[in-house]
This record gives structure tokens, sequence and C-alpha cells, in this order.
């Protein structure tokens, strides 16, 4: 289809402000020589053309959508009506306290939730997402370890099965990265923990479910094991979903974690963005917590900043009207709708496994938490048939393929999350589709290259986009 | 309670009768028992959508909607054209995940990749990332793109939005790089000072332009000094002002990054903003965040897709050139529909608006003995001296439904005017400012 | 697959051919195979030292980025830069794509020859 570039003519445009009809002039200061290009369509064409975008879009609202790891659960629309209340939209960050109370009480109630789900005593909202809130977490932990002049602790320990994220915002916080092996369920190698951790131990990064579906039953040794030796714990959020109203990671051992509101607390993910990755913690922690927190002040709020704070991590108060949304789905569900949702969760992850046992093979076959891990292994082996092909297989049955190639320790992953807000319907209906598409990977393995075919476009060819980037229009 | 679960109670039975369960608690048998929360979560009661709905309602009435804003300082009132909220609210783009499969995923894929050349065109550089969280977090990220062994040492403008300092020194922090504050001389970036340096290893000086006191700075003389030294130039930039301005290209930044909030998205008490980041091609490579290129499908068909992926956390791990996984990829299309609704002549109009407006407004405010404390020229945004308390002068003016200009000190705001401010409205603002002064 | 014997070679595929006090230093036939098309690589710069066993860059496929460890210790003369924009290069002749030259050799790691060489691969793709 054509781009927004190619569409329109000159002078065309929308008229949508008045010429200033006296414009300043101003002076000494260079001005603007390359004239502006930007699009000349009438609002028509530009209507138009988004629709047209947005049918070669795939939404939670467009089918199933079972990315593991990513929680694609429904996003509710009355969290879209909330946060666009005038009352939040068109207020002012830097208003004076007295002016902003519906806000700070927005932040107020939603840390004291996210607390209470976490176990934990402090929270900051202002981190813009999962990997900005695991960097937050880590500077915690280093200003914590300053604070006392231990400045040998550079080590954080990060399990093979870890998002890339874990790793990348270690060395982000300035700390040596300490990779250990999983064990042969997936969980983290007790011995290979017990070896790694020392004097020069900051921390340790886990994600429990981790990221092969699975509780580790060992969590409160592993926790154990590495405050004993000095480090903090902490908890990569991101699989929340799966346990929360039923255990809390503040309880596992946990000093330090972020929750995902765009996957565990309903909000949507828009393309890849806004989301938000609020920071909990201990209260031994919480001297060094970024941002403003709201606090009580008289008969209302107030802001305060804690006296050993980081700093910033982002402007003003993080993704606030992500924060309004997430808030507004814990008082939908309240204190029995949010274990519900992690068991509904939980429960379509093991009627999903249980279904697909007999026609792929489970990377660990054992109860999963929110989310399972196939492996093609096999298929690869026998028929040549990756988890790519299988994965582009399903785009032409109208649902989202999982997550690929993820985790790094199963060869050939499918790691699917189906999510709490799936009917069985749906969930019996990708069963077969999945199951169609290994049958048909066994009978026609050599078509399973070509698919998709009824998507807009076809497989793209990545090798060329990376060798000679072309990452801009350019006009003739 | 709401819940979001359609299975009935009756067929969440059956379902775990299917997977040879006896009760709920076996899904959570790993789950040691005293690990396990015994009693209920210290929340409210779940609620249906009404009273939901009633109680968030009643929350953000606690706010005061100011009908008359003046106020900037990182996040400004503009227009919102109604196309834009009406095409970002469609569902297919709001409820996708990042757009790691390209077949279904186009639509995302070019709205990017269109965002992309827009920014370029905007600020004259020759590439831009998808977006990262914000201006000041990009600020952050160009400086670490900067950085490399030999250079390590992080200068800043003491003339740049505090907000933005205050998180380039965080992230500074956690990388353990140097950072030196250059102060700044009468509300410009102090280049005497940078000369005067006596370190040999600067990796960069982030300016921003209009500054965080709305003065412009001289960008040229700027970049030939940084260069001089062996540095790259960061330029933190106003979008709207660049329809008129120089661009950080034409004076020679390295990398131009800035806040896309002024691009189409609410003030919203502080986000979700969007912050752009642009280089020179030489640089691409070490831009973080992701980033969209073209190439053809099997059929030969223009397609997009996610490109240098490489750079990034999911593949390079603790080598990645950031962690960054989510973006604010909504807001971007934001900015782009934005864009193309304004044009360049409705851009340069808001740009004209916004810096006539405040001269007016700098001259109703002169009127009143109000005096500029810093002599140069500006965008839309200027330093007052007060004839009076400006904390006092703020919150009486808040009583009379305007949102003054920032308090920077006991007698000094920082104020601001955009295309939203009419002349008529300004002489609304000087005269209840005569009635407070009376 | 192609293991010319004029070269000696790394366990982690590199060849390396030392001629007149001066490593000429690539990445082997299997490896690049293995590696499947090459999109970009990071090399070193000149007057870098290099460590025998350590990475002295990195190549990247659109999926992936594998170090390229250094076989020797020593210092780098030249780099070859057309890599940069020709990475297909590595792909299409992998003994001429050499990626550094190095002198001041001090070190060696220990390595193979051809015959040796080939026969390690073929244990390499049984895994």
């Amino acid at each position: 289809m054509k781009l927004i570039f190619e569409m329109g003519a000159p002078g065309r445009g929308c008229d949508l402000l008045a010429e200033c009809p006296t414009p300043y002039t101003p002076t000494n200061v260079a001005l603007r020589e390359k004239p502006l290009h930007l699009p000349e369509v009438s609002e028509t064409e530009l209507s138009r053309h988004y629709t047209e975008l947005a049918k070669q879009a795939h939404g939670v609202n467009d089918g199933f959508y079972p990315l593991g790891s990513c929680t694609m659960k429904y996003n509710p629309k009355i969290n879209e009506e909330a946060a666009a209340l005038p009352g939040f939209t068109q207020i002012h960050p830097l208003q004076d306290t007295p002016d902003i109370q519906g806000c700070l009480e927005v932040i107020s109630e939603t840390e004291q939730a996210l607390c209470a789900i976490t176990g934990m005593d402090a929270c900051t909202l202002q981190p813009a997402a999962g990997a900005h809130g695991e960097f937050t977490g880590l500077l915690l932990i280093k200003a914590y370890h300053a604070s006392r002049g231990d400045d040998a602790r550079r080590k954080i320990i990060v399990p093979d099965s870890a998002h890339g994220t874990n790793p990348a915002s270690a060395a982000m916080a300035g700390f040596d990265v300490v990779n250990i092996v999983s064990d042969a369920h997936g969980c983290v190698d007790l011995d290979a923990l017990k070896a790694a951790v020392g004097d020069d131990t900051a921390g340790l990064m886990l994600t429990n479910p981790n990221t092969v579906g699975l509780f580790d039953p060992n969590i409160a040794e592993i926790t154990r094991i590495v405050r004993e030796a000095g480090g903090l714990c902490y908890y990569d959020g991101a699989n929340l979903n799966a346990i929360m109203g039923i255990t809390r990671p503040g309880d596992m051992g946990f000093d330090v974690m972020h929750l995902n509101l765009h996957k565990t607390f309903s909000t949507p993910h828009g393309g890849g963005g806004p989301g938000s990755g609020p920071v909990a913690c201990k209260a031994f922690l919480a001297d060094f917590l970024p941002g403003v927190r709201a606090i009580p002040a008289g008969d209302g709020l107030a802001m305060s900043r804690a006296p050993h704070s980081i700093g910033d991590v982002r402007s003003f108060y993080g993704n606030f009207l992500v924060v309004v949304r997430a808030l507004c789905y814990i008082l939908t569900l309240g204190r029995e709708g949010i274990p519900e949702a992690a068991v509904g969760a939980v429960l379509n992850a093991n009627y999903m496994m249980h279904q697909l046992k007999p026609y792929y093979q489970m990377a660990y076959d054992h109860t999963c938490m929110h989310e399972f891990v196939l492996t093609l292994e096999q298929e690869k082996r026998t028929y040549n048939v990756s988890a790519l092909d299988i994965a582009k297989a399903l785009l032409d049955h109208g649902i989202h393929p999982p997550t690929m190639y993820f985790p790094l320790i199963v060869h050939e992953a499918l790691m699917i999350e189906p999510t709490e807000t799936e009917s069985r319907e749906t969930l019996d209906e990708a069963i077969q589709i999945f199951i169609d598409v290994r049958k048909q990977s066994e009978k026609a393995p050599e078509d399973m290259h070509q698919y998709p075919l009824a998507t807009p476009v076809r497989r793209l060819d990545e090798v060329t986009a990376a060798r000679k980037p072309v990452v801009r229009y350019t006009w003739e | 309670m709401g819940s979001y679960i359609p299975s009935t109670k009756s067929e969440r039975a059956q379902m775990l009768e299917t997977i040879g369960m006896q009760s709920f608690d076996d899904l959570y048998a790993d789950i040691p028992g005293q690990l396990r929360i015994r009693k209920p979560l210290n929340l409210p009661a779940g609620r249906p959508e009404l009273e939901v709905s009633r109680k968030i309602a009643s929350i953000a009435e606690k706010n005061t909607r100011f009908s008359h804003i003046f106020r900037g300082a990182g996040s400004y009132h503009h227009y919102i054209p109604a196309i834009v909220r009406q095409v970002t609210a469609k569902e297919e783009f709001v409820t996708a995940y990042t757009p790691y499969q390209a077949e279904i995923s186009q639509g995302i894929l070019q709205s990017i990749f269109e965002y992309q050349t827009m920014i370029c065109e905007l600020t004259g550089m020759d590439v831009s990332n998808a977006s990262v969280y914000d201006g000041a977090t990009a600020a952050a990220e160009a400086v670490a793109m900067c950085r490399d062994r030999k250079r390590k040492t992080v200068v800043v403008s003491g003339a740049v939005d505090p907000n933005i300092l205050s998180v380039v020194r965080t992230y500074c922090f956690g990388s353990g790089a140097p950072l030196l504050v250059l102060p700044e001389k009468d509300g410009h970036t102090d280049l005497d000072a940078w000369n005067a340096m006596d370190f040999r290893d600067p990796a960069c000086l982030l300016i921003q332009s209009p500054n965080y006191y709305g003065l412009i700075e001289d960008g040229a003389a700027i970049a030939k000094a940084v260069h001089a030294a062996g540095a790259k130039l960061i330029v933190s930039c106003n979008p709207i002002s660049l329809a008129l301005l120089a661009t950080p290209a034409e004076y020679g930044a390295d990398i131009a990054v800035g806040e896309g909030q002024p691009l189409g998205l609410p003030m919203g008490f502080g986000g979700p903003y969007l912050g752009f980041m642009t280089a020179t091609k030489e640089l691409m490579r070490k831009l973080p965040g992701r980033i969209v290129g073209q190439t053809v499908d099997a059929d030969g068909r223009r397609a997009f897709v996610l490109t240098l992926q490489a750079r990034e956390q999911h593949i390079r791990r603790e080598k990645a050139s950031s962690n960054i996984c989510s973006n604010e990829a909504l807001c971007a299309m934001t900015a782009a529909v934005y864009l193309s609704a304004m044009g360049s002549t409705g851009l340069k109009r808001a740009a004209e608006s916004c810096m006539t407006n405040a001269h007016y407004l700098l001259s109703e405010l002169e009127s009143l003995g109000f005096t500029r404390k810093y002599a140069d020229e500006f965008f839309h945004e200027f330093v007052t001296v007060c004839p009076c308390d400006a904390a006092q002068l703020a919150a009486n003016l808040a009583k009379r439904g305007y949102l003054s200009g920032l308090p920077l000190s006991e007698r000094e705001i920082l104020w601001c005017a955009t295309e939203m401010n009419s002349a008529d409205e300004i002489r609304g603002l000087r005269d209840a400012i005569k009635e407070v002064l009376a | 697959m192609n293991f010319p014997n004029e070269l000696r070679y790394s366990r982690s595929h590199e060849w390396v051919r030392i001629e007149d006090g001066i490593a000429t230093i690539g990445l082997t036939d299997y490896a690049q195979h293995e590696l499947g098309d090459l999109v970009f690589v990071n090399l070193p710069e000149e007057g870098d030292e290099l460590t025998a066993g350590e990475a002295l860059g990195d190549v990247e496929s659109v999926k992936a980025v594998s170090d390229v460890y250094s076989p020797v210790s020593g210092t780098v003369t030249e780099i070859n830069e057309e890599l940069l924009d020709h990475p297909e290069q590595i792909n299409e002749a992998p003994y001429e794509a050499w990626f550094v030259k190095a002198e001041n050799i001090t070190e060696e790691e220990e390595l193979l020859d051809a015959a040796a060489y080939e026969a390690f691969c073929e244990e390499e793709s049984k895994k």
C-alpha cells in the first residue's frame, strides 16, 4: 500500500489553525533553511490511510494472541474511558499540590494496591516500562550497597533462561553479569547458584514463575542463598499474572521488583508501548526510590522525595494515564478478582497444554503456570519444519503466533500464554488449529516453508533489510 | 466483583476435570504451602463497572482543570486535532503488541516507518528510532551512545531542563560515567566554560534549544567548539520550534532528541509522552531501541520489518546498546498523525503563533512592571522577574482560573504561550494580574 | 565445505595465516555456514591489542550475534573495512574475507591444521 508521503498533492491539507495575522520576526537566531517536508493530505485521505493501516494490524481485539511472556489479555474499555477523562488528560504535571489531589490519589491508591499484591512496602510509578523498572530496581540495589560502603558487590547473577532485558539492565546499571545455568527442569540450579554467590554478589534477578512457565519450588532456598551471601533479590514481575493473589514476591524473599501494568494489569500494549513498569521494594530500600511519592498531609495528599533518592528515571511521574487504567482494573477486580484472574490464566494454560500434549513435545512436561513451552526440535530434525514454520502457518488461521525461540535454553521453542480472558471455545478452536498445523507438517513438510499465504504480505527479506538499511522514506 | 473471564464457573470446573485435577489448588502444587496467601489481599472488594466509573470520575474531579494555561517547562498545552484522537483510538493499534510478526503487523510497522521519516524531516537528521520513553530518557540514552573506551566524561549544559539533567544524572550513576554540568551564563550554555575545561576526554555535550529558559542557543558556535574537542553534540529540541528555527542537523548536531509531547499528546499529568531520537547515519547502529526498515516480501512487494535487531537486548543481552524493549509506539503514531494533519503549513502556523503569542505575553507583562531576566531571543518560553512574590502570584491567579507560568524562585517565573493562548486571553491574564497586584 | 591446507584453525572457528610475523584472521567456511546470512560485523580499531582466546569483534545475523575470538595475542595493524559495507563477503568467500591483520604476535592459541579442524567440525555437527 501507499505511504502517506505518496498521497495527497502540494497545497492540500487540513485547515486546523488560523494563520498568525502578524507573525513575530525573530532576531539574531538561525532559522530553518531546508524546507520542511511533511505530508500534504486532506483529512479524508489521512483518515482512510490509517483505517487501511489498521486493517493490516492485529491486536487482542482481532483474535487470539497467545504470545508467551507478554500476557496479551483483553484491554477493558472502561479503562480507556477513565484515562480519557479531561480531569486527567488536561492536568499539567507542574500544577500546585492543591490542584492535583485527584492525580495524587490515583498514585497513592495504585502504590498501595501494588504493595498489597506484591508483599512489598513501598512503590514508585515513575518507570515507563518493564525494562525501565529493572534498571530502576538495580539502581536501588546499587545505592543500597553503596550506602553501606560495600563497594565490592559488582555482580548480578542472572539465569540463562532470563529475558534479555535482565542482563542488559544489569549492564546499564554498571554491574557485571554472571550467567548461571538452569537445571533439567528449567529452574535455578542450586549448586550453580551456590558456586556463583560471594562477597562480590550485588544481587540475583529472577522471574518466578520462570520463563519456561514453571514455579520454582526452591524459591525460598534460592533467595536465602543470595541473601546469606549479602546480595539482594530482584523479582522480574513479567509473569506475575500467574500468581497474583496466590503468593507474593515479598513473601518469597525478594527485596525489590517491577510490575508490568501493560501485562498483568490489562493496560493495552499500543503496538509496542506505552507501558508502565512500577518498582516495589521492601522498606529498607524505600529511602532510595526515585521521583516523588504521594504521602498524606492534612486532609489531603502531598508529594515527597525519598531522602536518599537515586534521582529520577523519567520526567515527572511516569506514564500516568497508563496508571489510571491499571487502577481502574484493580478497582474492578478487587481482592477476589485478582486471584481469580490468576487461577483463570493458569487453568487456561494447563488446559491448552493438556490438549496439545498428544501432538507436540512439551519442553517441560509438568503442571505449568500461566504459560508453557513447546519444542519443535524433533519436527525440525525429522521434517525440517521449524518453530518459525509452525508460527507462520498459524498466521493464516488468524492466530497471533506464540513467542518464538524463547527462552534460549529450549531449542525451537514456541511459548504459549493464552491468558484468562479467552473463552473455552476460543481455546478449543486454537487447539484444533495447532493440531491441524502439526499434522500438516508431517504430511506436507515442504509446504510449511511457504506460509503465510493469506496475510497482507508474505515472509520478508530480513537479511537485505539489515544489510542495506532503509529506515526512512526519501523523496525523489 | 468485575471480571473479564469469559468461562463460567461450570465451564472452568469441566476444564479442571479434563486436565485431571480435583481442585484449583492442584494447579499451584509447586508453590510451597508457607508461601501461599492465607488471608484475602488488603484491597477493596471488586466492583461493577458503574461504580468504578463513578469512583474514577470522582477522583478526576478532585483535580483543577485550568481553562487558561501559561505554564510549560517540559509539558505543553497545544491544540490536538480531532482526527488524532480518533485514529489513535483504533483498537487494532491500541491492542497490538510489538510488531514482531511482520506479516500481520504491516499497519504498525508502516506507521513507525512514516513516523521515523517525519522526525528525520523535522530534525534534519539521517535516522530515527521508533521512540523511547520521553524526552529526558531520550537525552540519557543519547549520552550513552557517545561514550566509548576512550571518551567517558559526559558534559551537560546548565541551561537544560532540570528534569532532563536529573534523569541523565541517574543514568550516569548507573553507568559510572563522570558527569559535569557547565554552569549557565545569562541563561545560555556557557561556551567559555566548555573551552576552559581542563580534561581531555569529553564524550559529549548535551544542550537544549530552545533551552529551559526558552532561549535559543547558538547551535553553530557550540557545535564547532564541541567538535574541536573531539566530542559529540547532543541537542534536545522542541519539535514544534523546528518548523521555524534552524534544525540540529543544520548546525551540526550528532544526535538530536526531544520530548514529542507537543505533537498531539495531552499533558496528562506527565505521561505517557514520547522520546524521539535521531542521529547521523554514522551513529545509526548505536541508536537504542527498535528501528523499522523497508524491505520486500517473498512476492517482491514493499514491506516493513523491525531491523538492525542485533543491537537490542533480546539478542545482545548484556552487550546491548540499551535495555529498552517496550517503547512509546502508540505515542509515536500519535505524533505521525498530528504531523500529517498539520502538514508543514499547519506546523509553521503553530510555531509562529507560539512565538508571536509568547512575545505578546512578554510585552503585556512588561507593561505591568515585570522585567525579563535574560535578554536574548526566545521561542515560546521566557523568564521574568516579578514585581511581587512569584508563588503568591501563581496561587492568586489559580483562584481566578489561570495557570500562571512556573515560579522558579521567590521572584522569578518561567512563562509559556502557545497557539492556544489568544491575544484576548493574554489580555485577560494581564487584567487578572493587575487585580492581584492591586 | 572448504578447509584450505595452508591455514590453521581455532576451535571457535576462526582461521589464521601467519606470514612474516603478520597474522591474518577470519571466520571459517563452517562458521559462516552455521551462522547463516551475516548482516554486519563489528571490528576492532587499528592499534588495539588482541588477546588470544578473547573476542576481537562480532558478527551479526538477523536474529543472533556471535563473538569472533582472536587466535593470537598481538597488535592490530589493519582492519578490513570493506566488510563493514559488505558483510555478505564472509558468506560468499570466507577465506578471502579477512577481518584483521595483527603484528607483534606474542601468543598463539593451540591451533589445528586443516585435517584436524575438519574432523573437529564433523564432531561438532553431530551434536
